[in-house]
């Protein structure tokens, strides 16, 4: 049996998360934890807050109880300049890229060392056409954003992410719109930042065969809750009804497919027709 | 009666969150001097690029104050002092205040439009966990661009409305007002107080102008509905504070 793991092998750690909008309850006490130089998969049914717990590891939305911490600090209670210092650290990969529309591609990627790198013009030039190559995107530096497909988009803002050398990149939904190809120098790409660099990786994604593939640690969230978490090969063999509906993609279930309605007959024949 | 305390109290939360906003920006302020490139560029964006319709509407301003001022002035054997009644008007009146309006919707229905998409489309946030704090890179620029701004585009529109294009236009090239006495009335009757007031004036209204702009860009619902009606309340709600501000200034200023 593998020793437990101690506190400093986790790079994040997530404590009884209670989290919101409205009268909508997302978190309902979710513990996640995740490990140093590992890839972690967050998986889970569309709208259980995938996206919310990037941004709440972030720093962007304050959980309304329980406590981040990333590398031992509380995300949350740290100073604005503390959490500004934490970021650069730690990069985002938005669902939509979140690309700066007035700035070209090279520009773009070149963003955030312009910001804080400090560096003279001509090793940022190449440190940006590496980044870009790595995406297969060299070619596109001088196009802007409204010239890019979606897929092009997010790979754009993966090198972006990635420019910095943080120790965490979390990428929300990296291979939404991608062709195969693409998808498949994603997936190396997102491994091999990984191993050779050591970058600790948190991906959010439906993908659920590319992302076991890839992943060292998988957690399964729904219903506000933490449905199953372990390596890939757990996750397959999981005995959680939730899980295995999950994965297989089957239509019937305990995950309803359809958001909570009254009778489908009541609004087809009821008074207010 | 609830209802009513209900729209007072919003509108005073609303307030204190605006006036909260605005200590961000003034506290981002020094951050933002040291990168006058970025000024500079929004200068370039919320001014110049506004030059066209200050140009073409100081003009016909201009020119309609100088008709109507030669048809009242010549009953009276006094259309040598046209140049005097254009000039005032405008300086002390017009052109700060119809500046201010066209400046309002043009740059700031722009710049919250601008923030409200950048919003919307997460570059906002993407700034935010990139490190870079939107109001030092994003909001603070454009604010300081449109306090600049606002009192150059002022006296260009006075410049055209009083000469070149505008009243000289109309009332000596056209009606035969003699060019001497146009000018030097004005060198006589306008003093270097007038402009003074004429600068706070369009200073004043463009520090309002900003600040409403980018306050409803940055505060706007990152749907394509609230980015429409927050570049609506920036006109609405600028035009009304720029014709309050107006009275409050004209009332303390030539008390």
């Amino acid at each position: 049996m593998p020793p437990a793991p101690n506190d400093s092998d986790m790079l994040v750690r997530v404590r009884g998360l209670h989290f919101g909008h409205g009268t909508r309850k997302i978190y309902d006490g979710v513990d996640v934890d995740i490990p140093r130089g590992k890839v972690t998969a967050i998986m889970g049914p569309s709208g259980t807050g995938k996206t919310t717990l990037l941004r709440i590891i972030g720093g962007q939305w304050r959980p309304q109880q329980g406590t981040v911490e990333f590398d031992g600090v509380d995300v949350h209670k740290a100073t604005q300049s503390k959490l500004y210092a934490m970021r650069k650290h730690m990069g985002l990969l938005f669902q939509n890229g979140g690309l700066l529309t007035d700035l070209s591609v090279f520009d773009n990627v070149a963003f955030p060392l312009r910001e804080h790198a400090k560096l003279p013009e001509a090793m940022i030039r190449d440190l940006v056409l590496m980044k870009l190559e790595a995406v297969g995107l060299r070619g596109a530096r001088d196009l802007f954003p409204e010239q890019l497909s979606g897929g092009m988009s997010r790979r754009v803002a993966l090198a972006r992410a990635i420019a910095l050398e943080p120790d965490m990149v979390m990428y929300d939904e990296p291979f939404a719109g991608q062709d195969p190809i693409s998808l498949g120098v994603l997936m190396r790409l997102i491994r091999s930042l990984n191993q050779s660099l050591g970058i600790t990786s948190v991906v959010v994604s439906h993908d659920v065969d590319e992302l076991l593939s890839i992943a060292d640690h998988v957690y399964i969230l729904g219903g506000g809750k933490v449905l199953d978490h372990g390596t890939p090969d757990s996750i397959r063999h999981s005995q959680s009804a939730l899980v295995q509906q999950f994965l297989k993609g089957e239509p019937d279930g305990p995950i309803a497919f359809h958001y909570k309605a009254r009778p489908y007959s009541e609004d087809l024949l009821g008074a207010d027709r | 009666m609830s209802a009513a305390l209900t729209i007072i109290g919003d509108f005073l939360a609303g307030l204190g969150r605006a006036q909260f906003f605005l200590l961000k920006i003034l506290g981002a302020l020094p951050a933002t001097l040291l990168r006058p490139r970025l000024v500079v560029h929004q200068v370039y964006s919320v001014g110049v690029l506004s030059l066209i319709i200050i140009v073409i509407s100081g003009s016909f301003v201009g020119m309609v104050l100088g008709l109507q001022g030669y048809r009242t002035l010549v009953r009276f054997g006094a259309e040598d002092s046209l140049g005097v009644f254009v000039a005032m008007v405008i300086v002390r009146e017009l052109g700060p205040v119809v500046t201010a309006l066209l400046f309002a919707g043009r740059a700031g229905s722009a710049l919250a439009a601008e923030i409200g998409l950048m919003k919307a489309t997460d570059q906002l946030s993407a700034m935010e966990m990139m490190a870079v704090d939107p109001m030092r890179r994003v909001i603070a620029p454009r604010f300081l661009a449109g306090l600049i701004s606002m009192p150059l585009l002022s006296g260009i529109f006075c410049v055209m409305a009083i000469g070149v294009a505008g009243g000289h236009a109309i009332g000596v090239e056209l009606l035969g007002v003699d060019a001497g006495s146009y000018w030097s009335q004005i060198r006589a009757s306008v003093a270097a107080e007038d402009l003074v007031q004429s600068f706070t004036k369009s200073a004043v209204f463009g520090f309002t102008i900003s600040w409403v702009a980018v306050y409803q860009g940055y505060h706007a619902a990152p749907t394509s509905d609230g980015v429409s009606r927050a570049t609506t309340s920036t006109v609405v709600v600028s035009s009304l504070a720029i014709l309050a501000l107006d009275l409050a200034l004209t009332a303390f200023m030539f008390r």
